[in-house]
């Protein structure tokens, strides 16, 4: 078990690595001009010249890689221009010279937008997915079940953006029964929170649900014809310990660890969602980075959002292991 | 995915045909007439099973009406008499919104877009045609890549074996959307600077690059498992013993026993990246201007979705429609090609 967990950590560890340098690559080699690429579209040659000096870009890229993975664990002083002589606190993902401001402040200041986004839609996708794809293989054949059915194949073919697009039409501009999406943190007022950001709970859920409806469905399906489910009935027991003792256990747990893969489409749906409702998460501060040329904010939101995916991954794998004791732990 | 079991196919193979019952006749008759039994392939009975499916039918028929309509997209601009890159800002009243019933006319099927007043139908099977290339293309490059390093890795084993499935779980570890939208700009910085503009045409190149690097994996992974299986069967074994090089082995004994996934995966990766580039054009890095596309569509019209709600509908419900229909299909052939994978 313990060999096991280690394994898991190492070749994440070595993911990470290996994320990093390839994100490295991406933006401070493959740009023909690092620095006019970092500077953003609208940058004046002195400007350009300024970034050069403060990423020390004419030094071998090995260095400059080196010295921007150190910044993520120690204090890194910045010496030139516009980020002249500011401390760039650890983790320190450099300067924003579209913005005027430190990467890592943009991200703090959106990371809980984003945070609040995703944490409660990935409850309500598993929580309702599974729940209807479990009550719905229970029912089999009735109208409940042909309803769960035809959802779920809808659904997964629905686009996120049309989803959210959708609610903010009828639940904001025609009804006007919600109020226009927006943030609060929950610590001030927890209703207010959820009142703003619920469309963009469901409009992120939506497509994940229907997927897992009916993922669950079927694998629930599939467990209720085996053996030990027989053998739990043979046995004469209530229809509530066998279905949500033995067959709801071992269906769900591989959904709900596939589900803890898919934190990687959700982290994406998330930069959609904060799009369509105007929420200002680290996803609508990536988009617009991209759109300003801005490429220091998106390195570092990459390079997050690949933290992030690991480390969920390497979670997922662990407790799966916990959970699921058929798992051989190799 | 579920996992594709093959059994099915290669035991109908096996026990070959189907019983057909002729009409018995009285008196006496040759027996061998009485009872004909008819050869079937697994293609053959696979369509059949097609065939009976009205679901998989109907969105076939509709998946080749929108493959038409992108094919013949030109044609359908002369006959409609509109080009996408024609405006009418005279038909837009002073808020540049269309006058009229949202502009919708016997010339202007769909209405005219707010602000350029230029024809919504017309770009809307412009974007159909757009989707499907993009999507048709990226699973035509995804696909044949996967099937190579999986057939690469399950047939080879060894370190080629190791090595590939570590970049598969490494690759699978990325936030496919997140990455690709830092990869447009930068691919953007490696051949053009300052503010020129990258071409549609590098840009849908730079779609399918990078659906290629991240698509590839899951159908490697696939057609490596498949492979393995594979690999120690009697047949291959029969044909290694009798002396047939690698490369006959390959393709003529291991890979015409696992088109029948390697068909469902492409046929359910076009909808996948119709889907992605529809994505990534909302987000303003898929397909620039002039070139139509349903995603950027979508997303210009959020900022008009009070005042003409219709510029919203009309390409969220074509992009929804599209990939319905796709995925509707994709299933039905699962269905008939491999009648024991449950869904």
């Amino acid at each position: 078990m313990l060999r096991f967990l280690v394994v898991r950590l190492l070749r994440g560890v070595l993911t990470l690595w290996v994320i990093s340098v390839v994100t490295f690559a991406m933006f401070f080699a493959l740009p023909t001009n690092p620095a006019s690429a970092l500077c953003g579209k609208s940058c004046t040659p002195e400007r350009i010249e300024e970034v050069r000096r403060s990423f020390g870009l004419d030094r071998p890229k090995v260095e400059q890689y080196g010295s921007y993975m150190k910044g993520l664990f120690v204090d890194r002083q910045l010496t030139e221009g516009a980020a002249g002589n500011k401390l760039c606190e650890a983790p320190c993902f450099g300067f924003s010279y579209v913005r005027n401001q430190m990467v890592g402040e943009a991200l703090r200041d959106t990371f809980p937008v984003t945070l609040s986004l995703v944490i409660p839609a990935f409850i309500i996708y598993i929580l309702v997915g599974v729940g209807i794809g479990v009550t719905s293989a229970l029912r089999r054949g009735t109208a409940y079940d042909k309803f769960a059915v035809g959802f779920s194949l809808t659904g997964a073919s629905m686009q996120i953006y049309s989803v959210g697009l959708l609610l903010m039409f009828i639940f904001v501009f025609s009804l006007k029964i919600a109020p226009p999406p927006h943030y609060t943190p929950i610590t001030q007022n927890p209703w207010d929170w959820a009142a703003g950001l619920w469309i963009g709970w469901a409009s992120l859920a939506f497509i994940s649900l229907a997927i897992y409806a009916r993922l669950s469905r079927a694998q629930m399906l599939e467990t209720l014809s085996e053996d030990f489910v027989r053998t739990a009935q043979a046995k004469g027991l209530s229809k509530a310990r066998v279905y949500g003792r033995h067959a709801l256990r071992a269906a769900v747990t591989p959904i709900v660890t596939l589900a803890g893969l898919d934190i990687g489409f959700l982290l994406g749906g998330a930069v959609i969602t904060e799009t369509t409702t105007s929420v200002y998460g680290v996803g609508s501060l990536a988009v617009e980075a991209i759109r300003q040329g801005d490429l220091s904010i998106v390195m570092a939101t990459v390079l997050i959002a690949s933290v992030f995916v690991v480390v969920f991954v390497v979670v997922v794998d662990a407790l799966y292991a916990v959970i699921d004791p058929r798992v051989k732990l190799s | 995915m579920s996992d594709f079991s093959h059994e099915a196919l290669v035991k109908a193979d096996a026990h070959g045909g189907v019983l057909v019952e002729e009409p018995v006749e009285e008196g006496p008759v040759d027996p061998a007439k009485r009872r004909a039994i008819v050869g079937r392939s697994p293609g053959q009975l696979a369509w059949a099973r097609l065939r009976r499916d009205r679901v998989g039918m109907t969105s076939a028929y509709i998946v080749l009406f929108f493959i038409a309509v992108g094919l013949l997209a030109p044609l359908i601009s002369v006959l409609y008499g509109q080009s996408p890159s024609d405006a009418y800002p005279q038909k837009l009243n002073s808020l540049a919104l269309p006058l009229g019933y949202y502009g919708i006319d016997g010339t202007h099927w769909f209405g005219l877009e707010p602000k350029l007043g230029r024809d919504l139908f017309i770009h809307m099977v412009y974007g159909i045609r757009t989707s499907l290339a993009i999507g048709f293309a990226a699973a035509v490059i995804t696909v044949t890549l996967g099937v190579v390093a999986g057939v690469i890795a399950g047939y080879a084993g060894g370190w080629l074996d190791t090595v590939i499935s570590w970049v598969i779980d490494f690759v699978l570890a990325l936030p496919f959307l997140i990455f690709a939208l830092a990869v447009v700009p930068v691919a953007g910085a490696m051949f053009f600077e300052g503010a020129e503009q990258p071409s549609p045409l590098f840009r849908a190149g730079v779609l399918i690059s990078v659906f290629a690097f991240f698509g590839w994996t899951s159908t490697a992974r696939l057609v490596r498992g498949q492979v393995l299986s594979l690999r120690e069967r009697e047949y291959i074994e029969a044909a290694r013993a009798a002396g047939a090089g690698t490369g006959h082995i390959l393709f003529r004994q291991l890979l015409p026993n696992i088109w029948a996934p390697i068909l469902i995966t492409f046929s359910l990766a076009v909808p996948g990246y119709i889907t992605a580039e529809g994505a990534l054009s909302f987000l303003n890095v898929g397909i620039p201007e002039p070139t139509p596309s349903l995603g950027r569509m979508i997303f210009n019209s959020t900022y008009w979705i009070q005042a003409d709600p219709l510029y919203t509908f009309f390409p969220a419900a074509t992009l929804f429609v599209v990939v319905l229909t796709f995925n509707l299909f994709g299933d039905s052939l699962r269905d008939a090609l491999d009648p024991k994978s449950s869904r």
